[in-house]
């Protein structure tokens, strides 16, 4: 685990050292800014149910974009091959590479507990939605991250792997709003299949194991894939 | 330590309809300094990747250390350092930054990298570039940084492609003098397409073309193989043109080719190649007294690793 953490540590560097870390965290923290402040001024509520609201949709877009780079940029300017002829299984790569995806990813979600700070200020706020929609935002970026990584291990060009860590995310957003039209039968897959349905459970305050078994299990399997998908230039 | 270091048997890697590597065997045995050889695409890359346990072979086996390339990719890789081609380094790090890295992926404890990126670095002449960014070095600065990343935990083995391209004349006497020092206690692989090179630091050639294995031997082995030598000639010849000169000299028994070359003002030049192992030099001589050409030079010299490098490779694409 120790490589993994090295490769996190350097990663969670390049973030910081670029402009890609503050270009992702301002875009993020004018949009949640908006929905927060928007609902906090103009409608005069004081919760964080709009922020949360959105969520959803707002990171299915974001952490593609924060993922986009971790494996593809490796692929493109020949770095990986270094990296992967070192003595580490592919797996720690993997795992490094999306571990500081997840930092990134805490940063952006912990710089808005502000809000929750604001609301406390003003009113009394409602802890249980707040942790585990705090809790939710995590686990969900976390599931769009590991898509995310695995989508970076398909292709050496990054704006491919965004398009592709987007649509699979956005399908899996998608489902929830499918529901009212799609047939009986189909309703629960499709219900269990989306992330917003686990999330709005989890907003509410409601901590289920299943919803946190569907989102880790979403991540494991994609981060399998993206082992398998790094390991992939051994097949004969 | 199994004596041999490198063992390669019927390696074979397909890229879909293309054989870059075909049916590749050879053996490296402990302080050897292998020179890889061979024209831009003749598979010497493939071969090292497969070595490195990037790249899986299509067929065939091969172990380094003692290890399958496939099987025990993990023990393989803790015993060797490799220098991709184009040195891929990260741009972002410090010479020094990047270093510790390398130390921390290879599971360096601390104090012994610390020790070991001085030396390294030392030898390698990175000290007053340690604080520098990598991706603002000058390539000469940006190879001896990945030469240095290679040897950091003293490996068994290097491998090390194309490791002099790109670098000065005075950077690549550093670097060679670097690799036959690190060879006589390790064993190295590395590959190149320029032949002073590999007379310089090697002490074994293979020479690829076209994914085929066409020679292994010390230089002068190679050099052996092939018979004939090459005639340097210069005259004066009054009264005739070149090519009536040149027509005479092919027509001597034992001279395959006759090039003229550019030579003084009014002498005419040759170079000729024979494929004998007869000295020509007398006929040679009394052709130039029967012609009443004025002799000013003749030379002969043994083939050249070039004319046997040429002669393995061109013949094996005309077969293709």
């Amino acid at each position: 685990m120790n490589a993994a953490l090295t490769i996190a540590k350097r990663e969670i560097r390049t973030y910081f050292n670029s402009p890609i870390a503050y270009i992702v965290l301002t875009v993020f923290l004018l949009l949640a800014g908006y929905l927060f402040f928007g609902s906090l001024f103009i409608e005069r509520q004081a919760d964080l149910r709009s922020y949360f609201n959105l969520m959803p949709l707002l990171l299915a877009f974001i952490v593609p974009a924060m993922a986009m780079r971790l494996i593809a940029e490796e692929k493109g300017s020949g770095s990986l091959e270094m990296l992967i002829t070192m003595p580490v299984p592919d797996w720690q790569v993997i795992v490094g590479k999306f571990l500081a995806g997840m930092a990134l990813l805490a940063v952006m979600v912990g710089l808005t507990l502000c809000y929750a700070a604001t609301v406390m200020a003003v009113g009394p706020l409602d802890k249980g939605p707040a942790i585990g929609g705090y809790l939710g935002v995590l686990l969900m970026g976390g599931t769009y991250m590991a898509i995310g990584v695995m989508a970076s291990t398909f292709t050496r060009n990054q704006i491919v792997a965004f398009i592709i860590a987007f649509a699979i995310s956005f399908a899996l957003y998608l489902f929830y709003r499918l529901l009212p039209f799609t047939p009986e039968s189909l309703r629960p897959v499709l219900s269990y299949l989306s992330v917003e349905s686990h999330f709005e459970a989890i907003s509410k305050g409601v901590i289920d194991s299943r919803d946190i078994i569907y989102y880790l299990s979403v991540m494991v399997v994609s981060l399998v894939i993206a082992t398998v998908s790094l390991e992939s230039r051994k097949w004969k | 330590m199994p004596e041999l270091m490198i063992q390669v048997e019927n390696l074979t890697k397909v890229y879909g309809a293309t054989r870059a590597v075909d049916d590749v065997s050879f053996n490296v045995r402990k302080g050897e300094v292998l020179g890889f050889l061979g024209p831009n695409g003749a598979g010497k890359s493939t071969t090292m990747k497969v070595l490195t346990c990037y790249l899986a072979p299509t067929g065939g086996r091969a172990k380094v250390a003692g290890f399958d390339v496939f099987d025990d990719s993990l023990e393989v890789r803790k015993h060797l350092g490799y220098l991709p081609e184009d040195t891929p380094l990260y741009k972002d790090m410090t010479v020094l930054e990047y270093l510790q890295f390398a130390a921390a992926m290879r599971g360096m404890a601390s104090d012994r990298s610390a020790k070991r990126i001085k030396e390294i670095g030392g030898r390698c002449g990175l000290h007053e570039v340690a604080g520098k960014l990598v991706g603002e070095l000058s390539r000469g600065y940006r190879q001896r940084a990945g030469l240095a990343q290679a040897m950091l935990d003293d490996p068994d083995i290097l491998i090390l492609d194309e490791p002099t391209s790109g670098l000065d004349p005075n950077q690549i006497v550093e670097i060679r003098q670097l690799i036959k020092e690190v060879g006589k206690e390790k064993t190295v692989i590395l590959s190149t397409h320029i032949l002073p090179e590999v007379q310089a630091t090697c002490s074994r050639i293979l020479i690829i073309s076209s994914g085929k294995l066409v020679a292994d031997g010390t230089p002068d082995e190679l050099r052996a193989r092939e018979r004939g030598s090459r005639y340097r000639l210069v005259m004066e010849a009054s009264g005739t043109t070149a090519e009536a000169v040149k027509a005479r000299l092919v027509g001597i028994k034992g001279v395959s080719r006759c090039e003229p070359v550019r030579g003084e003002d009014g002498a005419h030049s040759f170079t000729l190649d024979a494929a004998g192992d007869e000295d020509l030099r007398k006929v040679l001589f009394r052709a130039a007294v029967d012609n009443k050409w004025t002799l000013l030079e003749l030379h002969r010299e043994a083939v050249s690793l070039e004319t046997v490098f040429r002669n393995l490779t061109t013949r094996e694409e005309v077969k293709s």
